[in-house]
C-alpha cells in the first residue's frame, strides 16, 4: 500500500475527514510498538520544521514530522537539549528510517534521565492534532505552567496515535550540562545493585542516571550512577557518592566525556540486547521489586534503568506472556511486549473500570475507530 | 459571575437526601443545618458565596464511594472540596449541591525511602506531607503559597505549582498513582509506586481537571532528598524591562535556579512595611535561589551575579546566613498578605512566554491607568507565571465589576502574546467565561467530551471550567 504523506496539517485533516478506511499512523516508522495494525499507512514525516525556538524561554515549537536528529541539532547549537533523553529504538527493533519528534511523544519515549527530570510527557507543553473526524484540535500552549482547561496534552503523549494524529508540538527544553561523571561498581548481583542505586537516588546529589547491566562491556555486571552539572560540582558529588557506595564494593569514577556518553547511550538504547534472539519486554515496577520479578522468570536476562524501576527483559522466543504479566501484576506495575509475537497483545491488561474509560475516550476522539485501530488493544 | 439556578426538584428532596447520606456515615459527618452549611459557602474567592444543600465529610474511600453513589442515583450535583483555598472558585457550591469535603481523609498510608514515594489520603495538607518525611531528610516538591492549609486533593484537582516548580515541576510531574472514585461510586486505582502509569495517561488528565472527573482519595507522591543547602540572591533594578531581560539571560546561561521570583515597586513597598525583609526600594526586584553544597552554590551564584552585573542593578546582595535567607523568602511569601492589609485585591494567574515579560508589564500598566485601578505585580518569573494583583475597594459600588473587567483584559493580553489564562490557580468560575478567548469551540468540545466519559450526567462540579453557555446543553440534558 502506498503511504499517504500529507505536506500540511490541512491536507492531513482532509485525508482523515474523507477516508472510509482505517489508517496506520506513523512518524518515521522506527518504533513498531503495539499490536500490529493492518491499514492504510499515513505518515506525518511531510510535516517538518521548527516553527519557533526561544532559547531564553526554554521553549521550542516544532512540527510533528521533524526528525529527532534535526531537533537535537537545533538545540545543540544553543547549548540545549531534550532533557528526557529519548531512546532510539532502531538498534533494538532492527528498524531503519528517521525517528520523528512526533513519534517520541506518541510513544512517550524517555531515557535514563527520566528518573531525575521527568518523562517525555512532562516536557510537552502544547499540541495540535487531527482527531478521528478530521478536526484540528489545540490544547495547552507554549508556556511552562498552564492549567487552562483539561490537560489533553498529557493524554496525547503515549496514546500511540490512537486518539489523534499529532501535527505540532510545543516543548520545554533545558540547557546541556557542562560535565558528566559516572560512578561505577562492578560485580554486584541484581538485588545488591538495586539497593546501591536506591542509596544513590535517596541522596541529595541529584543523580541523573541509575542503571545496572547484568553484563557490562567485558561481561562482568556493572552498576552505574550518573551525575551532571558544572565541573567542580560533578567532581564533588561523585566523591560524595563514592563514599556512600563504598559499602557495596570498589567504586570507580569515570569522567571521560566520550566513554561516559557511550555508556549511557548503551543504557538508553538497551544495546546489550541488540542483535540477540528472543522476545523483549519492558517492565515498569517498584524498583525494589525488580530483582525479585526477574529472578522468578526462568531464563530471563535483564537491563535495569531508572534505579531498577525500568526493566528491559530478554527472554526465549515465545515465552509465556501470562507468566511475565502475572509476576508484574503480583507486585504492581506493568509489562509491555516490545519485540516478539505482538498479535497476541502487547500492553498490560487494564482494570475493568479503567478499560471502560479508555474505550469511552477513544469513542469520543475517534468515533469511527479509524486511527491505529486495535494498537493499544487488550491481550486476547 | 453567574451560577446556574438551583433545581427546585433537588431542593425539595433535601430531607430524603440527608437521611440516605446519614445511613452510610456517622451523623456528625453529614452537615445540613443552614447555620452550619454556611461555613462551606465559599473558598478563597470570597467575592462569591452560596451555602450548599448539605456537606459530607467521609472518612474512607468506601464512604466517598457510597456518598457519590447516593448523589448519582438522586441526580444531585457534588462539589468536591479539599481545604477550600481555591482562588478561582473551584469549590464554590450551588444551592442544590452537596459539598464533599476530604478533610477527614488525612492519614499517611505508606512511606518508602528506598523507592522514594509516600502514599497519603488526599485530605492531608501539602506541608504536612513534607512534614511526614522531613526528619528523614526528604520533601514533597510542589509548594503552593497556601501549602500550610491546602490539601493534596485540591493540589491534584488544580495541578498546583509553587515557587520552586521551575526546577521540580508541578503536581502532575510528582504524582505517581491515585485511588479515584467516579461519580457513580466506582472505585479504581491508576498507577502506583512505579513510573509512567499503565495505558493512556489518565493521571495526567486528572491533574488540573478541577474535580470534574472524579474524587481522588489516595495519592502516591514522589518524594526527594532535600538538597544540601539553598541560598537566595536579591537583585534590584530600575526598570521592569531590564529585570525581565536578566531573567531570560540567566535561563539561557545554563544555570537552572530552583526559583526566580519577581516583585514590582508597589508590591515591594507593601511587603517591606509588612515583613521588613530588607528589600531595596526600586522598580523591580528579583529573588533568585540556587541549591547544592556551599561550593556548588558559590559556583552557580557567581555565574548568576555576573549576568546581573551586566544589567546595572541598583542592588545585588547574596544572603549571608540562614536567617537572612528566611527573611528574604518571608517577604515574598507574605506578599499577598501584605497587599491584603492595605487593600482588597484580586489575584490573577496568567502565564506568558518569558520573552514577553517586558511588553506585558508595560501594557498592564497602561490598562491599569485606563481602568483607574492600581495593579501590583508579584510572580514566578522563571516560568512566566504572572500574578498581577488588582487593587479595589469592595465597599465601593461598581469597583468589583471594574476590577473583573480589568482582570479580563489583562488575561486576554496574556493569551494574545502566546500565553494562557491560568498557570496554577485553575479556571473555576473566575475564568470560565474567558475560555473562548483561549480555545476555539472545537477545542472546548473535546474537553467537555472527556467529562462525558467520566461523568455522563455532569454532576461533579458541573458549573465550572467551561462557559455556562457552552456546557448548558450537557448540564440540562443531565437534569
Amino acid at each position: 500500500m502506498k503511504t499517504l504523506a500529507p505536506a500540511s496539517e490541512a491536507e492531513l485533516a482532509e485525508i482523515v475527514a474523507k477516508t472510509s478506511e482505517p489508517l496506520r499512523v506513523i512518524g518515521g516508522g522506527t518504533r513498531p510498538i503495539g499490536v500490529p495494525v493492518n491499514a492504510q499507512p499515513l505518515t506525518t514525516s511531510g510535516l517538518s520544521g521548527v516553527e519557533l525556538y526561544e532559547p531564553g524561554a526554554l521553549t521550542l515549537v516544532v512540527k510533528a514530522g521533524t526528525p529527532v536528529a534535526e531537533v537535537e541539532r537545533t538545540l545543540a547549537a544553543e547549548g540545549q537539549r531534550l532533557a528526557f533523553e529519548p531512546m532510539d529504538h532502531r538498534g533494538l527493533l532492527a528498524t531503519t528510517g528517521e525517528p520523528t519528534i512526533g513519534g517520541v511523544f506518541a510513544a512517550n519515549v524517555s531515557g535514563p534521565r527520566r528518573i531525575q527530570c521527568g518523562a517525555a510527557r512532562d516536557f510537552l507543553l502544547g499540541v495540535r492534532f487531527v482527531d478521528g473526524q478530521g478536526q484540528v484540535i489545540r490544547n495547552g500552549g507554549r508556556v511552562m505552567k498552564n492549567v487552562t482547561g483539561y490537560d489533553i496534552v498529557k493524554l496525547m503523549a503515549g496514546s500511540y496515535g490512537t486518539l489523534g494524529v499529532l501535527t505540532e508540538l510545543s516543548l520545554k527544553v533545558l540547557p546541556k550540562s557542562h560535565a558528566t561523571g559516572t560512578v561505577l561498581i562492578e560485580g554486584l548481583a541484581d538485588a545488591q545493585a538495586v539497593r546501591a542505586l536506591s542509596r544513590a537516588l535517596a541522596s541529595p546529589y541529584e543523580v541523573t542516571g541509575a542503571a545496572h547491566l547484568q553484563r557490562g562491556a567485558d561481561g562482568t555486571p556493572v552498576t552505574m550512577v550518573r551525575i551532571e552539572g558544572f565541573e567542580n560540582s560533578v567532581a564533588y558529588r561523585a566523591g560524595e557518592l563514592k563514599k556512600i557506595l563504598s559499602a557495596f564494593g570498589e567504586v570507580k569514577i569515570e569522567t571521560d566525556p566520550e566513554r561516559t556518553f557511550a555508556a549511557w547511550r548503551s543504557v538508553r538504547d538497551v544495546e546489550a540486547f541488540h542483535g540477540r534472539d528472543g522476545d523483549i519486554w519492558r517492565l515498569s515496577v517498584k524498583p525494589s521489586d525488580a530483582p525479585v520479578i526477574v529472578s522468578r522468570l526462568h531464563g530471563a536476562e535483564a537491563v535495569y534503568d531508572w534505579g531498577g524501576g525500568l526493566v528491559w527483559l530478554l527472554v526465549p522466543q515465545s515465552s509465556n506472556a501470562t507468566e511475565i504479566r502475572a509476576a508484574v501484576a503480583k507486585t504492581g506495575g506493568h509489562a509491555t511486549l516490545i519485540r516478539g509475537n505482538r498479535a497476541a497483545g502487547v500492553f498490560q491488561p487494564l482494570a475493568p473500570a479503567v478499560a471502560a474509560l479508555h474505550d469511552g475516550l477513544r469513542a469520543r476522539f475517534d468515533p469511527r475507530g479509524i486511527l491505529n485501530p486495535g494498537l493499544m488493544g487488550r491481550a486476547a | 459571575m453567574e451560577m446556574p439556578a438551583p433545581n427546585p426538584a433537588i431542593l425539595a428532596r433535601k430531607a430524603d437526601l440527608v437521611e440516605k447520606l446519614q445511613s452510610i456515615m456517622p451523623r456528625d459527618a453529614v452537615i445540613h443545618e443552614p447555620a452550619e452549611t454556611r461555613a462551606y459557602e465559599c473558598d478563597g474567592l470570597t467575592a462569591y458565596k452560596c451555602p450548599p444543600l448539605a456537606v459530607v465529610l467521609p472518612a474512607s474511600t468506601q464512604e466517598v464511594s457510597d456518598a457519590l453513589r447516593i448523589c448519582h442515583e438522586m441526580g444531585v450535583p457534588v462539589v468536591p472540596r479539599g481545604s477550600g483555598t481555591s482562588l478561582a472558585g473551584g469549590a464554590l457550591p450551588t444551592e442544590d449541591s452537596v459539598i464533599l469535603g476530604v478533610a477527614r481523609l488525612n492519614d499517611v498510608l505508606e512511606t518508602d525511602y528506598d523507592n522514594r514515594f509516600i502514599r497519603v489520603q488526599t485530605g492531608r495538607t501539602n506541608l504536612s506531607v513534607t512534614g511526614a518525611v522531613e526528619e528523614d531528610g526528604f520533601f514533597y516538591a510542589p509548594d503552593p503559597s497556601s501549602q500550610l492549609a491546602c490539601a493534596i486533593a485540591g493540589n491534584i484537582a488544580m495541578n498546583s505549582g509553587g515557587a520552586h516548580c521551575l526546577k521540580y515541576g508541578v503536581t502532575t510531574n510528582n504524582l505517581m498513582g491515585v485511588t479515584m472514585v467516579l461519580m457513580d461510586g466506582t472505585v479504581t486505582d491508576i498507577g502506583g509506586a512505579f513510573l509512567d502509569a499503565e495505558g493512556l495517561d489518565i493521571l495526567g488528565l486528572l491533574c488540573g481537571s478541577e474535580g470534574q472527573l472524579g474524587v481522588v482519595t489516595e495519592a502516591t507522591l514522589r518524594i526527594l532528598h532535600k538538597p544540601e543547602g539553598a541560598r537566595p540572591v536579591l537583585m534590584g533594578f530600575n526598570s521592569s524591562e531590564v529585570a525581565g531581560q536578566c531573567v531570560s539571560d540567566i535561563i539561557k546561561a545554563g544555570v537552572l535556579p530552583v526559583a526566580i521570583e519577581f516583585m514590582d515597586r508597589p508590591c515591594i513597598r507593601a511587603t517591606e512595611d509588612f515583613a521588613g525583609a530588607g528589600y531595596p526600594d526600586c522598580e523591580a526586584l528579583l529573588i533568585v535561589e540556587v541549591e547544592g553544597s556551599d561550593a556548588e552554590i558559590d559556583e552557580q551564584l557567581e555565574t548568576i551575579m555576573e549576568i546581573a552585573r551586566g544589567h546595572d542593578p541598583v542592588e545585588l546582595r547574596q544572603s549571608e546566613s540562614e536567617e537572612e535567607s528566611k527573611r528574604i523568602w518571608l517577604g515574598r511569601k507574605s506578599a499577598f498578605g501584605a497587599m491584603g492589609q492595605i487593600n482588597d485585591y484580586m489575584c490573577l494567574d496568567g502565564t506568558i512566554p518569558v520573552s514577553q515579560l517586558p511588553y506585558v508589564l508595560r501594557r498592564t500598566e497602561e490598562l491599569s491607568k485606563d481602568f483607574g485601578l492600581d495593579v501590583a505585580n508579584v510572580f514566578h518569573a522563571g516560568d512566566g507565571n504572572m500574578h498581577p494583583l488588582i487593587l479595589f475597594d469592595a465597599n465601593k459600588p461598581g469597583d468589583l465589576e471594574t476590577c473583573e473587567a480589568l482582570g479580563a483584559e489583562i488575561l486576554k493580553l496574556c493569551v494574545e502574546v502566546g500565553g494562557c489564562l491560568t498557570g496554577e490557580h485553575g479556571v473555576g468560575i473566575e475564568k470560565r467565561d474567558l475560555m473562548l478567548h483561549q480555545y476555539d469551540p472545537a477545542d472546548l468540545e473535546i474537553q467537555m467530551a472527556v467529562k462525558d466519559v467520566f461523568d455522563p450526567k455532569w454532576l461533579l462540579n458541573p458549573a465550572k471550567v467551561f462557559p455556562l453557555a457552552s456546557s448548558d446543553a450537557r448540564r440540562i440534558a443531565a437534569e
